[in-house]
């Protein structure tokens, strides 16, 4: 009899520094907007959380074209954080994301320490879940990246947002690093919340016929299928060095995929690039989840966190 | 309201080296109400080590058996996939994408209709909606690399049409506006739709003219549904999703006027 409940109604919920989500299912920040131009496909009550595109203090323009290009199995993005600025995404795209039931995250951006300060100060009052901070973009010249490259400046930074942020904190780490898991600990020293992995891989290609770069930025950010391998790996290895709760993603295809991270140590995932592939695809994880709990009489979806032995 | 749709294809043929028509069939029911020239749509190469919808331009529209006609170029291993479906095969498609002409700015005008290389397909489309609006006359201009040419008996049903070959083989040897010059044609407005020189000597031409010309652009893109801002264009002034300058030519285009984007 007990057991029949369970395959009929697996618990979804999680908790995310003291953030309950209705599932573990986010969406990678960058690939979903501030979730308007997906709405038309998915319901977004139904996710447990929207992370936005980062938001700095002020508008920026991005990187020139071609910024994006398609590779084996991913692709390479270079926008150059395009945003904005928090007065329109406070006024436009946070108005938007309140008619909806579901967490709101916003990924926070910036150039210098003083930017991002700027930005988690603006949204202290705000209607806001989380926090999520870019310290790991590949494709802004100065600033950022640095910040999450250096285990001493990503702990430093993260102890000045903690000081003033009013919400949860989450530090978004780079792969580009040679050890992941310095960096998580980094993070968690710093009095960080929980951290998400990973973002971009730095990568390049080259139009062998015209014998330029692709990407007018030359380098830019690799994601899609062809780096979920490197991304689980990571997860894992961050899981093994710190406590706090970590959001898994990478090249997320399917409801398998997200599986795939929650066993290698995530408390969430979040679903990426493969939006552009199926724009439905962040109902079908959350489905797929579900359906995954229920065949293996699994009661709640927390019991896979780290469960792979 | 914009979609991921199962088509099936109903015509697969070359109409030139390296250039293809295809159609694909709506599922019953599933139609769009209503399809602007211009606009375009995502086909997802039959591969799955290739992620992204490619963005095609529809060519025509036939709503009565529900079907979409695309002619694309082959240029790399993606659109080759397409090219080798077969009738009955099955394409995944992100549609109905983007703004097309606005027909309202051209009604009752004598409109002339450039099209360069795989530039062309769009404006079979706009003649065909052209030609059914009293008092609008269209004119079409089109420019092919040499003799193989394709699409024009089906421009010819809607208007006059010229050619310019860049090897001269037919019509006018040099490019559309060479044509149009040599010709001496006139007109109220342009669309134009080709690669980007090509669209920088029309937004030349029509300033010179006096008059609006509406260009379609087109850019690398991943999401095609306005979300990655992988896909923009410089504007003159500040656009209205990011408040910087730039356009989205999937969203707030792929037509603009040429007045308000710098290229």
């Amino acid at each position: 009899m007990r057991e029949e409940t369970y395959r009929s109604k697996p618990d979804m919920t999680v908790n995310i520094a003291g953030v309950e989500l209705k599932n573990p299912v986010m969406t990678a920040s960058g690939t979903f907007g501030s979730g308007m131009e997906y709405s038309e496909f998915v319901d977004l009550n139904h996710l447990g959380a929207v992370v936005t595109k980062g938001v700095a203090n002020k508008p920026w323009e991005g990187n020139p074209t071609p910024r994006v290009a398609e590779v084996y199995g991913g692709m390479l993005n270079a926008i150059g954080l395009q945003n904005p600025g928090i007065d329109v995404f406070i006024e436009r795209d946070l108005a938007f994301l309140k008619q909806f039931d579901t967490k709101v995250i916003v990924n926070v951006c910036g150039h210098t320490e003083e930017e991002y300060l700027e930005v988690v100060e603006r949204l202290a009052d705000e209607p806001v879940d989380m926090l999520e901070i870019n310290v790991s973009c590949p494709n802004v010249k100065q600033g950022a990246i640095q910040f999450g490259q250096d285990p001493g400046c990503l702990e430093d930074i993260t102890a000045k947002i903690k000081r003033i942020a009013k919400q949860p904190v989450i530090m978004k780490l780079t792969p580009n690093v040679t050890d992941i898991s310095v960096m998580a600990r980094a993070a968690e020293a710093g009095g960080a919340d929980a951290i998400s992995l990973i973002n971009t891989i730095t990568g390049m290609k080259i139009d062998i016929e015209k014998r330029r770069f692709v990407l007018a930025n030359r380098t830019g950010g690799l994601s899609g299928p062809a780096i979920k391998p490197v991304a689980v790996r990571m997860v894992w290895q961050a899981a093994q060095a710190v406590k706090i709760p970590i959001i898994g993603m990478g090249g997320i295809a399917s409801a398998e995929d997200a599986v795939e991270f929650m066993l290698a140590g995530a408390s969430a995932v979040a679903v990426g690039a493969m939006n552009f592939h199926d724009p439905y695809l962040t109902q079908k994880v959350v489905d797929g989840m579900e359906q995954y709990l229920m065949r293996h009489n699994i009661q709640t979806v927390r019991e896979l966190t780290g469960a792979v032995q | 309201m914009k979609k991921k749709t199962t088509m099936t294809v109903t015509e697969i043929r070359s109409l030139a080296e390296g250039i293809f028509s295809m159609k694909l069939r709506y599922p019953e029911g599933d139609a769009p109400e209503k399809v602007l020239p211009g606009q375009f749509a995502g086909l997802y190469p039959n591969d799955p080590s290739k992620l992204l919808p490619r963005p095609i331009s529809i060519c025509r529209w036939e709503p009565d058996s529900g079907e979409l006609q695309f002619v694309f170029r082959v240029a790399g291993a993606g659109t080759a996939s397409l090219a080798a479906q077969k009738t009955g095969d099955k394409v995944d498609m992100l549609g109905i994408l983007g703004n097309g002409y606005d027909l309202g700015k051209l009604a009752g005008k004598r409109v002339l209709l450039l099209g360069g290389g795989i530039g062309i397909p769009p404006m079979v489309e706009l003649a065909a909606a052209l030609n059914g609006i009293p008092g609008s006359e269209v004119k079409a201009v089109m420019g092919y690399r040499d003799s193989s040419l394709f699409l024009t008996e089906e421009l010819k049903k809607y208007g006059n049409l010229l050619i310019a070959t860049e090897d001269g083989s037919v019509g006018t040897k040099g490019n559309v506006l060479d044509a149009v010059r040599e010709n001496g044609v006139t007109a109220d407005a342009v669309c134009a739709c080709g690669p980007m020189p090509m669209l920088r000597a029309v937004k030349k031409f029509a300033q010179e003219q006096g008059i609006p010309a509406y260009i379609s652009l087109e850019e690398r893109m991943a999401c095609g549904v306005g979300a990655c801002l992988g896909c923009i264009t410089k504007t003159v002034k500040t656009d209205s999703h990011s408040h910087v300058r730039n356009a989205r030519i999937c969203t707030e285009g792929p037509v603009f006027d040429a007045e308000e984007v710098e290229i």
